[in-house]
């Protein structure tokens, strides 16, 4: 079993003796072997209608209700329903549970289920030698094993000799198993994944209780589901069962309660702790939230989620278009509204222009890109990093926007209250750059208190903001007292926000250049300077309210490994284990991509060599040494999957020891 | 006996902000931005509850003119500004200003989808059959043959038939003026301001400079009464000089008729714009001036409201959503927002 130690752990970890009978009625009464180790990493893989994500699922509540700290990683193909049986229809989902505090779904797999050999085939890379390989027997048949490539059985060949393999005839056991239930022979085929779920609760000792009550609350409200309910109950149980009865393994593993800060958990995703940190922000600011966007993957959950907050007022737009939806949430946010669009890397292309008229009309815009594989449409359902420059610099003009990147998916809850706050505070356009990776994996949440989150306060204009003051040039006069000013500007160069409705600040404002103060169009040479000049300012201002980079690891070190947004969890583990081997290294993570914490500078110069991995082609490490002229080194990878942990570490070692 | 409150009155001056006017001389916008301030004075809507949205064009600089709320945006997209303003905020009175090549050509999609979903905003499209401020290409209403930088020989283009395509949209009002028919003109804004949900109006708007007396046929007081069709409820479809010609149904085939001749009054088509089937709206929208001097019994272009019904509008059936979830869970507090079904204590 893995352990985050990094130290060299037997597969199967620390033994210790135990016997006593099942949490869930033993059927039989053996007394077995019980060995308890502190993580374990399971993937469950099938074809993409097995139901692996959710028996992945359901493991990983089970596991967060008895006390482990769980992360997860569902991985699933594009295509909703591939060719079945293929390769390109393979769906995973890995989940990492744990007696100890973990930031990774894990790197290699102590467990692998598979239902099927193009499971197996696109998998079995990633278990451990000596790993537990469950083998659904009943899908090597000869055509199924075409439909993966494969011209031997692999269970037949030897290749698999390395693993502990365990063959369950899991279709037939679990036909067997429902046949009395009134289901058709393809709704009986359906039930296996409870089956193999039931199975792998059985190895780790684990109560079928969360998935009994699921599965109750599910199918058990209408008549004409019962059947499915007590064929996925039964299936569930004999899968339990089997592995009791026929003592599949010589062991049972047991990985005992984390010790966590104490408090009130629940699981929760990315998209999920997003859609509760927005409307959490519209509350906390008092404001409608509007949220516009058309259907995209990996965001659409994000919608999907909010368009179930409307007792909150919070209001959902699908729009017609990408383009649409960014238009819709400005006009919003023009009407006083906190305007949201969501969306992913294509979709931002689109919303180009739109955003490039929040820069110049300086209203506030939330942009949700939850990243994923490019160019064009690139890999939908797969991770990456690479928005980070399109973010940054893909306008027209000189065009500075904001930028936050959640680093976990607890944290996704946290930099949208973030992004709601700077938006409003300062009236631009900000960038929220989530990925796929965090926002559909999860992780333990411990639920805030109300009086913990932070205030967000939004001022609107009332009365007519004119002194009567006359000056030079660019800083032109304000004309007659008592007329409404829409650009003059507050101590960070904010300018008001007059919503329509209010008498006597009727204004216009649109995206031709406009003159200071007044707003009125203006052309001059030295007006377009300065106002360009001025919202760099603004943005750059934005350092002023954020909190400074905080440095982790020995002060002698040599190495900074400087990381941003979903890769936190990945590159602390890896930091972690480095600073355990001996090795002097630091970590630092940016949330605020721009602008860039106020001690930035003095921070990267601390240290002789930077490390900066990145899912993208080095696009942080890219502006690092743009703006701060660093001897940034870049570890990048874009092959749709998160880091593996060992990868980071590899890479610190060979910095530390100058073999680069 | 009570008297209600009076509505708000407003002045032309009123409306009228400190900017220069930059449009070219004798252009057809001028006498728009004139006959909709004098319009707005009597709809009973305060200044700061009004806002003008507009994309890119010529026509897009309204907003600058009107000393009420404005938003000057992107190409095409206005239609989804002014959406989220009404979702933002209901109570304004929002009007879009676009034009041919905004609304019908970059913007051709969001109009459709405005229009259907029947978000409370009044589309003015001022239809000058050419693209003005990028100097004179033609557009997608250009007729064919029209002779541009970019359509060397005559454009080809079938052009869209903008009233067919709102309608096609199914939009709830949908009407045609002229910049220069200034008590029409007046009418059909007043018209549209009342009317709730999305407004539709296509403007003929003459380009002075790059598709001058494109509408000639529609304008010039010596032919028009026999080449425009002054729709009216309840009025039976009869124009020309001394009123004798007129709309009669063959089967679903409109034709030219002269009465007394052809036919007797009775046998005209009565127009009815409250009338839930839009086909005879539609009908109505397929009526194309000819310039062939040898056409017989050409088809008059109908000026008018075509079609005025009522639907429940895109924020009325949202706020339904919104009071019908808030009743069954009651409205939503902070506290509420993390309560999970699954949760955990650790102490």
């Amino acid at each position: 079993m893995s352990s985050e130690s990094g130290s060299a752990t037997a597969p199967l970890g620390t033994p210790a003796s135990a016997s006593h009978g099942s949490p869930n009625g033993s059927p039989n009464g053996h007394h077995r072997k019980i060995e308890r180790v502190e993580s374990v990493t399971i993937r469950f893989a099938g074809d993409s209608g097995d139901g692996m994500q959710l028996a992945g699922t359901q493991f990983t509540n089970t596991s967060a209700l008895l006390g482990n700290d769980i992360a997860t990683f569902p991985d699933f193909p594009a295509e909703i329903r591939a060719p079945a049986g293929t390769l390109a229809g393979v769906s995973g989902f890995q989940v990492h549970f744990s007696s100890h505090d973990i930031h990774t779904p894990g790197d290699a797999l102590d467990a692998l289920v598979v239902m099927n050999p193009a499971a197996l085939k696109t998998n079995l890379k990633d278990l451990q030698p000596g790993g537990i390989l469950i083998v659904n027997t009943d899908s090597f048949g000869v055509s199924d094993l075409k439909k993966a490539n494969y011209t031997i059985s692999p269970l037949e060949d030897g290749s698999l000799k390395g693993y502990r393999v365990v063959r369950v005839a899991v279709s037939k056991l679990t036909v067997e198993a429902v046949k009395d239930c009134g289901l058709t022979p393809r709704e009986q085929d359906r039930c296996k994944n409870f089956f193999a779920l039931g199975l792998v609760y059985w190895m780790y000792e684990r109560t079928l209780d969360v998935t009994l009550k699921w599965i109750k609350d599910k199918f058990g409200k209408k008549p004409e589901t019962r059947p499915v309910m007590e064929a996925n109950t039964r299936a569930l149980k004999a899968g339990y069962n089997y592995g009791e009865t026929v003592e599949l393994l010589p062991v049972q593993y047991q990985v005992a309660k984390a010790q966590i800060a104490p408090g009130t958990y629940r699981k929760i995703t990315g998209n999920e702790a997003a859609v509760l940190g927005f409307v959490a922000a519209s509350q906390l600011a008092k404001k409608q939230l509007v949220y516009a966007s058309y259907p995209i993957t990996p965001a659409s959950p994000i919608l999907e989620g909010l368009a179930d907050m409307r007792r909150f007022g919070v209001k959902t737009f699908q729009a017609e278009d990408e383009i649409a939806a960014a238009g819709v949430a400005m006009g919003a946010s023009y009407g006083g509204a906190i305007g949201i669009t969501g969306t992913s890397g294509p979709g931002v292309c689109l919303k180009s222009e739109a955003i490039n008229l929040a820069v110049m009309t300086e209203l506030p815009l939330i942009i949700v890109d939850v990243q994923r594989g490019g160019p064009s449409t690139g890999l939908p359902t797969k991770t990456e990093q690479a928005d980070l420059l399109q973010a940054m610099f893909g306008r027209n003009g000189e065009s500075p926007v904001a930028i936050i990147a959640p680093q976990s998916p607890v944290d996704c809850f946290d930099a949208a209250i973030e992004a709601v706050r700077i938006a409003t505070r300062f009236m631009c356009p900000v960038f929220y750059l989530s990925d796929g990776y965090i926002a559909n994996g999860s992780e333990p949440w411990k639920i805030p208190s109300v009086s913990e989150l932070p205030k967000i306060e939004v001022k609107h204009a009332t009365e007519p903001n004119s002194n009567g003051w006359t000056g030079p040039a660019h800083e032109v006069g304000e004309g007659e007292a008592g007329k409404f000013l829409p650009y003059k500007r507050d101590e960070f160069l904010a300018r008001p926000w007059a919503v329509p409705g209010t008498p006597g600040l009727e204004h216009r404002i649109g995206g031709i250049e406009k003159q200071d103060v007044t707003g009125n169009i203006n052309y001059e040479p030295a007006n377009h300077q300065h106002m360009t000049d001025t919202r760099a300012k603004k943005i750059a201002n934005i350092a002023e309210t954020i909190p400074d980079l905080v440095v982790t690891g020995p002060a002698d070190a040599e190495l900074l490994v400087v990381g941003w947004g979903g890769t936190f969890g990945t590159i602390t583990t890896a930091v972690q284990r480095s600073q355990r081997k001996g090795l002097k290294v630091a970590q630092v993570h940016f949330r605020h991509l721009n602008p860039m914490p106020k001690n930035t500078e003095a921070v990267l110069k601390r240290f002789k060599k930077i490390l900066v991995p990145e899912l993208n082609g080095g696009q942080l490490c890219w502006l690092l040494r743009a703006k701060y002229l660093v001897p940034a080194e870049g570890l990048n990878k874009v092959q749709g999957k998160p880091f593996l942990v060992s990868e980071i570490e590899g890479a610190i070692s060979k910095l530390v020891s100058g073999e680069w | 006996m009570a008297t209600a409150a009076p509505l708000p009155t407003l002045t032309t001056k009123e409306l009228t902000t400190d900017q220069e006017v930059r449009w070219c001389p004798g252009c057809g916008d001028y006498s728009i931005l004139a006959q909709m301030k004098k319009a707005l004075t009597t709809v009973g809507v305060p200044r700061e509850k009004m806002v003008f949205v507009s994309g890119i064009g010529c026509s897009s600089r309204f907003p600058y003119y009107m000393n009420t709320y404005g938003f000057h945006t992107i190409h095409g997209r206005a239609p989804t500004f002014a959406t989220g303003l009404r979702l933002a905020n209901p109570d304004l009175q929002v009007w879009v200003v676009t034009g041919d090549g905004d609304g019908l050509s970059i913007g051709g999609n969001h109009l459709i989808h405005a229009l259907r979903r029947n978000i409370d905003i009044k589309v003015l499209l001022f239809n000058n059959e050419i693209y003005g401020l990028t100097k004179g290409q033609y557009s997608p209403a250009s007729r064919i043959g029209t002779p541009t930088k970019t359509s060397p020989g005559g454009s080809f283009e079938t052009p869209v038939r903008p009233l067919s395509l709102a309608l096609a949209a199914e939009a709830t009002f949908v009407a045609r003026t002229i910049d220069v028919d200034v008590q029409h003109l007046v009418a059909i804004l007043q018209k549209a301001a009342a009317h709730k949900g999305s407004a539709f109006v296509e403007i003929y708007q003459n380009c002075k400079i790059f598709n001058d007396e494109v509408f000639k046929y529609a304008t010039d007081k010596a032919v028009k009464s026999s080449n425009v069709l002054y729709l009216e409820h309840g009025k039976p479809m009869v124009f020309g000089k001394d009123r004798t010609k007129g709309i009669r149904l063959n089967g679903l085939k409109p034709e030219v008729v002269e009465i007394g001749k052809d036919c007797q009054l009775d046998d005209i088509l009565t127009h009815d714009e409250f009338a839930e089937d839009p086909t005879p709206a539609y009908l109505l929208s397929r009526f194309v001036h000819s310039e062939d001097p040898s056409a017989v019994n050409p088809f008059p272009e109908p000026v008018g409201v075509f079609r005025n019904v009522t639907r429940p509008t895109y924020e009325e059936l949202l706020a339904d959503r919104i009071k019908v979830a808030t009743e069954k869970k009651g409205a939503g507090k902070i506290e509420d927002l993390f309560k999970a079904e699954d949760v955990w204590t650790v102490s």
